[in-house]
C-alpha cells in the first residue's frame, strides 16, 4: 500500500447525510426598548464529516447561532423563529432533561477561552470523567480510561499525569487540546468549535488546526468552525457562512467565496485582511533615534523561604538592545512570554531595567524625578484594549485631554480646542467630546486612545497590541490612521504585536523576540523576505494563509513547549550573540 | 509548609505582643480605678494605698507591663484582683463552653449565610432573591442582645421549646447557637451572593453546562467550591466581630463562657481577667485566621502557601 492511499482510506468524506439543519433561525433579546433581534433568517444544513465555517465580525450573531443549537442561550436570549433539527430530533421543542442529555453527546462544543474555560479546582481528569459519566454509564476507573485514550487522542504529552494536574499547571495550548478531548471524547455528530484558536499563539493555533483537521478525518465529525479569521477559514472549512448584524450575508464554498465573492461586505471583509506580503515599501525619510535601547535587562523577583529573599527570577528581558528612529514604525513580534510588553513597560518607566534606556538622547536614570516628568511627555503608549484604557466615568474630551492637564498644558479653552482638533485628526467628530467610552464602538475607542497618546504631541507612541482586540474591517482603518498620522507629524511607532501579517503590513524594521532576547532583526523585507533564523521561519509558516488554493508545505512539527523563563539567581539562559549577515540584518547565532 | 508555618507563627507571637501592650496601655489609663473596686467605698487613704502597692499599681506603667510580660511568657495570666484566683485556670474552667458556642454558631452561620446566598444567586432578581437580601440586611442591621432577647423571648418564653438560659444539654445550646448564626449570617449571605453570581457567569459554568451535566452538578461540584473561596478568608477574619457577639450572647442567655467572664470582669474593672481573655480572643482570631489560610489551598489548587 503507498503512502498515499493510506491517507485516503482513512479519510472520512463528507457525505450527504445531513446531520444538523438550521432553518429560517430567528433569535431576539429581550431589552427594557423591547425585543431587539440578534439572529434573523439564519438557514445552513451541515453534512457528515463536512466542516462549516460561521464567519463574520463581532456583533454578526455567529456566536449567539452556535449557543441556540446547543441550548446554552443566555436568560433574556430566546429563539423567536426557525427550527434546529439534528438528524431526526427538532432541538426547539426539545424539555431541558432530554436536551441536556443530548448536549456533550451528541453535539459538543468548545470555547474560545482555553484559560478560563476549565473549571480551576478540578483536575483534568476528574472534569474528562464527570463529562464521559453523565451520559454514558461506565463505572469511574472506565471513564478514567476512556479520558486517558482521549488525551491520548489529542497529542498530549504524559497524557497519564496530565489527568491529575489543575488546568492552571497547563499551558493555554494544552488546555485546548483537554477541552477538544472533553468534547470528542463521547465521539458527537457535531462539534461546534467557537473561535478555538483565537486566543492561542500562532504556532499553537497551527497545532491545533492540524489536530482538529485529523480527527475529523478519523471520527467523521461535522464541525462548525466559528471564526473572525479569513485565514482560519481558508485553511480548515469546505463552506463558508458569512454573516453581518444576524443575517446570513453569502454562503458558498470556501474556493467561491475566497475567488469569486458575491456579497460587497464578503469582498471587503476579505480586502481587509492583513496578509503576508502586501505591505507596501515605504517612502516617509526616517530620521535620528528617538529611542535607544542598549543592554536593556528586565527580571521580575520570585521570592520564597522564611525571610521572602529572592531565590529565583523571571527573565522577561534579556540584554535587548536596538533602536526607534523618527519616523519610522519598528515592530517587535513574538508569541506570548517572549518579553515584548515588558520592553514596552521599561521604555516608559513602568517596570525597573538595568541597562540604558534613552529617550531624545536622555535617560531617565540620568534626571531627577521632577525632570522625568517632562522626559515622560514625548513616549505615550496606546494598550490592547481600550474599554479597559478608559475610564467609563469621564467624557472622551476630558479623558483626552488630560494629559494636557497633568502636564498644566494651555488654558480650558484652549485645551478645547486641541481635543477637538485631535478628534479631527482621529477621524472623529468635534461634537461627540462631551459623550462617555461606553457611547463609542471598539474602533472609534481606540481612536480616542490613539488622541489620548497624541494629545502630548510625542515622539514616540508604543502601541502595545493595539488593534489585536479590534475586528479585520476595523483594524486595517486603525492601522490606516496610524501610517497617516505618522506621516502627518513624524512620529516614531514601537508597534508591538504577535500578528506576523499585521507586523508585515505596517513596519519598516522588525525584531523577533523569543524568551526574552531578539533572535532577529532587520528591515522588513529582510526578516520576511529572507528570514534566517528557525523561530521566524516558524512563525511566518504558522501563519494561516487566507487563500484556499494556497497548499501548505509540511512543516516540522514543534517538540514540547516553549521552556520556562524562570531561573534561579545567578543563573539564566544563555545569551544569544547576534550576527551581521548583511545590510543591519542581525541574527542569532 | 513547615516554613510557611514557622513564619505565621513568628507573626502571630508579636501579633499577639503588640495586642497585649495596647489592652495594657488602654486599661492603664482609663479613669477606672481597680483598687477603689477591691477595697470598697468605705475604705480608707491607707488602705487604699496598701492594696495598690500590694498589687504593684503604684508602680510606673513600663513596669507594670515587663511584670505581666514576664509572667506571660512563663504561662502565668496573673490572678484575678476580686476572685483571688489563676485567670489561667478561670479562663480554662469556661473555656469548652465557649468553644461549644462558637462552634454551634459558627456552623448556623455558614448554614444559614451560604444557603440564603446561593439560593439568592440562584433566584436572582425574583421575589425570593429580594426577600432573602432584605432578611440579611435586618439580621446585619439589628443590635445583637436584640435578636438574643427576641429569640429567647419567642421560643424559650412564649413556647417553651428550649430553655431560657444556662449550659449542658443540646438544647440549651440551640437559641444561643441559632443567634450567633442569625447575627453573623447577613454578611456571608451577602458576601455568598454576590460571589456566586460571578462564578456562575464563568466560562467553566457553561463548560460544565455544554458538557451536558446536571443543574444540580453545575451548581455544587462546579460552582460553589469556586464561589465559596473568598467565603473562607472571611470566616477568619469575622471571628473578631464573631467574639463581641458571643459576650453579649453569653451574659444574655447565662452561658457560662469567657465571653460571661469578660463582661463581669470589665464591671468590676478586674484588669488580669479582662487582659487573659483579650489574649485568649486575639489567639483565636489568629488561629481563625491561619486555619482559613490553610484550608484555602485544599478547595483551590492555584494556592501556594509560601
Amino acid at each position: 500500500m503507498t503512502a498515499l492511499s493510506t491517507i485516503t482510506s482513512g479519510t472520512t468524506a463528507p457525505d450527504d447525510t445531513t446531520v444538523l439543519a438550521v432553518e429560517g433561525l430567528r433569535v431576539s433579546v429581550r431589552t427594557d426598548a423591547g425585543e431587539t433581534t440578534l439572529v434573523d433568517g439564519l438557514s445552513f444544513a451541515l453534512r457528515r464529516g463536512e466542516t462549516l465555517a460561521i464567519a463574520g465580525e463581532s456583533g454578526s450573531g455567529k456566536s449567539i447561532t452556535s449557543l441556540a443549537v446547543m441550548g446554552l442561550l443566555p436568560p433574556a436570549v430566546r429563539v423567536t423563529g426557525g427550527t434546529i433539527r439534528l438528524k431526526d430530533t427538532d432541538l426547539l421543542s426539545l424539555p431541558e432533561g432530554r436536551m441536556r442529555s443530548l448536549r456533550g453527546d451528541r453535539v459538543a462544543m468548545i470555547f474560545q477561552e482555553p484559560m478560563t474555560s476549565l473549571n480551576p479546582v478540578l483536575t483534568v481528569g476528574a472534569q474528562l470523567v464527570e463529562a464521559i459519566r453523565a451520559h454514558e454509564p461506565v463505572s469511574r476507573g472506565a471513564a478514567r480510561t476512556r479520558a486517558l485514550e482521549a488525551l491520548k487522542a489529542v497529542r498530549l504529552t504524559q497524557p497519564e499525569q496530565r489527568l491529575d494536574q489543575y488546568p492552571h499547571e497547563l499551558s493555554g495550548g494544552m488546555r485546548q487540546r483537554v477541552m477538544i478531548a472533553m468534547a470528542l471524547a463521547l465521539r458527537p455528530e457535531v462539534l461546534i468549535a467557537d473561535e478555538p484558536t483565537t486566543a492561542l499563539d500562532v504556532t499553537v493555533q497551527r497545532e491545533v488546526l492540524d489536530l482538529l483537521r485529523d480527527l475529523q478525518r478519523d471520527l467523521g465529525t461535522a464541525i462548525i468552525l466559528i471564526t473572525h479569521d479569513m485565514g482560519v477559514v481558508a485553511e480548515m472549512a469546505g463552506r463558508v457562512v458569512v454573516m453581518r448584524h444576524g443575517r446570513m450575508v453569502e454562503t458558498a464554498s470556501t474556493l467561491d467565496v475566497f475567488e469569486r465573492p458575491a456579497a460587497d461586505y464578503t469582498r471587503d471583509l476579505l480586502a481587509a485582511v492583513p496578509r503576508i506580503g502586501r505591505g507596501k515599501p515605504r517612502s516617509s525619510a526616517i530620521g535620528e533615534p528617538v529611542a535607544r535601547l542598549d543592554d536593556v535587562v528586565v527580571r521580575f523577583p520570585v521570592r520564597s523561604g522564611l525571610f521572602g529573599r529572592v531565590t529565583r527570577q523571571v527573565h522577561a528581558v534579556e540584554h535587548v538592545s536596538f533602536d526607534v528612529r523618527r519616523g519610522e514604525t519598528f515592530s517587535l513580534v513574538g508569541e506570548s512570554g517572549c518579553g515584548k510588553s515588558s520592553i514596552a513597560r521599561a521604555v516608559v518607566g513602568l517596570v525597573p531595567h538595568q541597562g540604558r534606556i534613552e529617550i531624545a538622547g536622555t535617560a531617565f536614570a540620568d534626571l531627577r524625578p521632577a525632570d522625568q516628568k517632562a522626559l515622560r511627555r514625548r513616549v505615550q503608549i496606546v494598550f490592547q484594549d481600550p474599554m479597559a484604557a478608559l475610564d467609563p466615568r469621564m467624557t472622551v474630551g476630558d479623558l483626552v485631554a488630560e494629559p494636557l492637564v497633568i502636564h498644566r498644558i494651555g488654558s480650558p479653552a484652549e485645551r478645547r480646542a486641541r481635543v477637538a482638533d485631535l478628534f479631527r485628526h482621529v477621524g472623529l467628530s468635534a461634537d461627540q467630546i462631551d459623550r462617555y467610552p461606553h457611547e463609542f464602538s471598539g474602533g472609534q475607542r481606540q481612536r480616542i486612545c490613539i488622541a489620548r497618546a497624541l494629545a502630548l504631541k510625542p515622539d514616540l507612541i508604543i502601541a502595545d497590541e493595539s488593534v489585536s482586540a479590534l475586528d479585520v474591517s476595523v483594524q486595517a482603518r486603525v492601522l490606516d490612521l496610524l501610517r497617516a498620522l505618522q506621516t502627518e507629524f513624524g512620529i516614531a511607532i514601537l508597534f508591538i504585536s504577535h500578528d506576523m501579517a499585521v507586523v508585515e503590513n505596517i513596519s519598516d524594521r522588525v525584531a523577533v523576540m523569543y524568551l526574552g532576547q531578539i533572535v532577529e532583526l532587520g528591515t522588513r523585507a529582510q526578516v520576511f523576505g529572507d528570514p534566517r533564523h528557525p523561530y521566524t521561519r516558524r512563525l511566518i509558516e504558522a501563519v494561516p494563509v487566507p487563500d484556499p488554493a494556497h497548499v501548505r508545505a509540511p512543516t516540522v512539527r514543534l517538540a514540547g513547549e516553549v521552556p520556562s523563563p524562570v531561573h534561579p539567581v545567578g543563573g539564566g539562559p544563555a545569551r544569544v550573540r547576534l550576527v551581521d549577515v548583511g545590510g543591519g540584518h542581525l541574527v542569532a547565532e | 509548609m513547615a516554613v510557611y508555618l514557622a513564619r505565621r507563627l513568628g507573626q502571630a507571637a508579636l501579633i499577639l505582643l503588640g495586642v497585649s501592650f495596647i489592652t495594657f496601655f488602654l486599661l492603664y489609663v482609663l479613669p477606672a480605678d481597680p483598687v477603689r473596686q477591691i477595697a470598697g467605698r468605705s475604705a480608707t487613704a491607707a488602705t487604699v494605698e496598701s492594696i495598690r502597692r500590694q498589687l504593684g499599681l503604684d508602680q510606673p506603667f513600663l513596669v507594670q507591663y515587663w511584670h505581666y510580660l514576664t509572667g506571660l511568657l512563663q504561662g502565668d495570666l496573673g490572678r484575678s484582683y476580686l476572685q483571688k484566683t489563676e485567670v489561667a485556670s478561670l479562663i480554662a474552667s469556661r473555656l469548652p463552653a465557649t468553644l461549644q458556642l462558637m462552634a454551634g454558631g459558627i456552623v448556623c452561620e455558614l448554614v444559614l449565610g451560604l444557603g440564603m446566598g446561593i439560593a439568592a444567586a440562584l433566584l436572582r432578581g425574583r421575589a425570593t432573591d429580594q426577600v432573602l437580601m432584605m432578611t440579611s440586611f435586618v439580621t446585619v442591621s439589628a443590635p445583637q442582645f436584640v435578636v438574643s432577647l427576641l429569640l429567647l423571648y419567642v421560643f424559650a418564653v412564649q413556647l417553651g421549646w428550649f430553655p431560657i438560659g444556662g449550659y449542658g444539654t443540646f438544647a440549651h445550646l440551640v437559641l444561643p447557637a441559632v443567634t450567633l448564626g442569625i447575627i453573623g449570617s447577613g454578611w456571608y449571605s451577602r458576601m455568598m451572593r454576590s460571589s456566586m453570581i460571578d462564578v456562575l457567569r464563568a466560562d467553566y459554568i457553561r463548560t460544565a453546562r455544554a458538557k451536558g451535566l446536571s443543574r444540580t452538578r453545575v451548581v455544587l461540584r462546579h460552582a460553589v467550591p469556586n464561589a465559596i473561596l473568598p467565603v473562607i478568608a472571611m470566616i477568619g477574619i469575622d471571628i473578631g466581630i464573631f467574639m463581641g457577639g458571643i459576650v453579649v450572647v453569653e451574659s444574655v442567655f447565662g452561658w457560662p463562657g469567657i465571653g460571661q467572664l469578660a463582661w463581669q470582669a470589665i464591671q468590676r474593672v478586674d484588669i488580669p481577667i479582662i487582659m487573659g481573655v483579650t489574649l485568649v480572643s486575639a489567639c483565636a482570631i489568629v488561629l481563625g485566621n491561619l486555619v482559613a489560610d490553610l484550608v484555602a489551598p485544599l478547595i483551590d489548587p492555584r494556592i501556594r502557601l509560601r
